[in-house]
């Protein structure tokens, strides 16, 4: 890779008062024809195309994006990696994916921050309970990390919960995750977008698809606000707007797009050193490294495209924060935001071919899509240059609304993501 | 967030009240003789469209009635309230 960072490129850059670093990718004009474009330059549009440069050897690829690369929901979510997932089919895609994380600041050469400071997932009654007993022997069958907690070791590993009995959902036990985590979102695009561009992948700001035009059962080419881009094979990564773009091609998806939100509070000094969760309250808490108290809430519970969220789930998210973090009562909070979530009825992924040759679909993460980034990239990028996918993503197939064969994660995987 | 004018009890918080999604869905008449492709359609094909929607509610918190309204998705604009068994207005 030109312009390798290293201590050596750090020192040299020093002389020059940092002022000659390079632009970490280029702003190229769209060409006539791509071998492939992908829809939506977030993590996992950017992490397809670096894929499909690095293990694939496609280099004629465009990644386009309506706004700016990563200003999406990349750069919206809680930035939590977990793979503690029941079923088997998911098992193995998210920690294909952790797997991926935990080398990935070498590979691309830029630090991605990933911190694997553990995720705990609350239990707050006898069902939740059971079922997260019943999901930590599910993950360690599947090689996956999981311990579960008593309430005393629950309070040992992040002593500012509030494990009294008194409160009105009791902290009855936990399971932990150690090789969770979190990693700084940003850093994941552009990290990615570096790497697909020294590779010869053309990334387009700026550029919103407008249409896509078929010839029978083939797709052409796109409409977009730069012109017409031909390609014989089209990958969707357009996670809200994912049906949107559906439409345009004449297909429908079993999508919902959701406002979800999140929010952070004034910076403080290091409090909490994990990732909390509790599905049963609905709320979620980690630091950033600047020091602000992360926090999300749930999704709205209607179809809405417009990023903001309702103050009542923010309302009912902070209620639950309080309870199990006395502690946090006086804190202020800075900034609430919301993005658009495409939730499939399964709460799993598809990450698929469909009817239409050429055209293929990444969509339906719903609330819970940052931590795949890096295996959802390169699952997609097998399934777009082998037009056939990996055994690790055949279950999400957009089939399998078809077969009945779900892969039903509500409810079985602290879906509170 | 916005206020929803139930057609049965008037100007209320939309927190009083939980969507139903997409309205106009037609339940299938022949349940046993439909296929695989015509269940999927029925049951999880949705339009989710960003723009002006039809959609069922429901005054949970409130009459608990069902009704139909008309959303502008993108900015989350009501442009109409109808109640269930009436002709959906042209928007």
């Amino acid at each position: 890779m030109k312009n390798k960072y290293s201590i050596f490129s750090l020192i040299k850059n020093a002389f020059s008062q940092h002022e000659n670093w390079k632009q970490a990718w280029g702003n190229p004009e769209p060409k006539k024809e791509y071998e492939a474009v992908i829809v939506g330059g977030g993590g996992h549009g950017l992490a397809t195309a670096y894929y499909l440069a690095k293990k694939h050897n496609m280099k004629n690829i465009a990644v386009l994006e309506k706004g700016w690369i990563g200003g999406g929901n990349t750069g919206r979510n809680t930035t939590i990696i977990r793979s503690n997932y029941l079923w088997d089919a998911s098992a193995g895609l998210y920690d294909h994916a952790l797997k991926i994380w935990e080398n990935l600041s070498q590979e691309l050469n830029y630090n991605i921050m990933f911190s694997q400071r553990g995720v705990m997932n609350l239990a707050h009654n006898l069902q939740d309970v059971r079922d997260l007993k019943r999901r930590t022997h599910a993950n360690r069958l599947n090689g996956i990390d999981a311990v579960w907690l008593d309430t005393k070791q629950v309070k040992e590993f992040c002593p500012i919960i509030n494990t009294s009995p008194d409160i009105r959902y009791p902290v009855l036990g936990g399971t932990l995750q150690r090789r969770a985590g979190t990693a700084r979102h940003d850093a994941v695009a552009w990290g990615y977008a570096r790497g697909a561009d020294a590779m010869g992948v053309d990334i387009i700001q700026n550029c919103e698809v407008k249409g896509i035009k078929r010839n029978g059962d083939q797709v052409e080419g796109l409409d977009t606000t730069k012109g017409f881009i031909k390609t014989k094979k089209i990958g969707v990564v357009a996670a809200g707007h994912s049906s949107v773009i559906a439409n345009m091609a004449g297909l429908k998806l079993p999508l919902e797009s959701k406002p979800l939100q999140a929010l952070v509070s004034e910076p403080v000094k290091p409090i909490i050193d994990t990732v909390v969760m509790s599905n049963a309250v609905h709320a979620y808490v980690s630091q950033s490294d600047k020091g602000e108290l992360v926090i999300g809430a749930g999704t709205d519970a209607y179809i809405s495209y417009t990023q903001r969220g309702s103050h009542d789930v923010v309302e009912g998210t902070l209620k639950a924060i309080l309870e199990l973090y006395p502690i946090f009562s006086r804190m202020k909070m800075l900034r609430q935001w919301g993005g658009i979530v495409d939730i499939c009825p399964d709460a799993s992924p598809i990450i698929s071919k469909t009817n239409i040759k050429g055209l293929y679909f990444n969509c339906g993460w719903g609330t819970g899509g940052f931590k795949a980034t890096p295996g959802s990239g390169d699952l997609f990028a097998h399934t777009i240059a082998n037009d056939e996918p990996h055994k690790l993503n055949a279950a999400f197939n957009l089939n399998r609304f078809v077969s009945g064969d779900l892969v039903d994660e509500h409810g079985a995987a602290a879906v509170a993501h | 967030m916005f206020v929803i004018n139930c057609p049965y009890c008037g100007e209320r918080d939309q927190s009083e009240f939980s969507c139903g999604g997409e309205a106009h869905i037609v339940r299938p008449k022949q349940p046993t003789e439909l296929s695989d492709d015509e269940w999927a359609e029925y049951l999880f094909m949705r339009k989710n469209i960003k723009g002006v929607q039809f959609e069922r509610w429901n005054h949970t918190h409130g009459c608990r009635k069902w009704f139909n309204m008309v959303r502008d998705t993108s900015n989350d604009k009501i442009h109409a309230v109808y109640k269930m068994g009436e002709k959906p207005p042209v928007i």
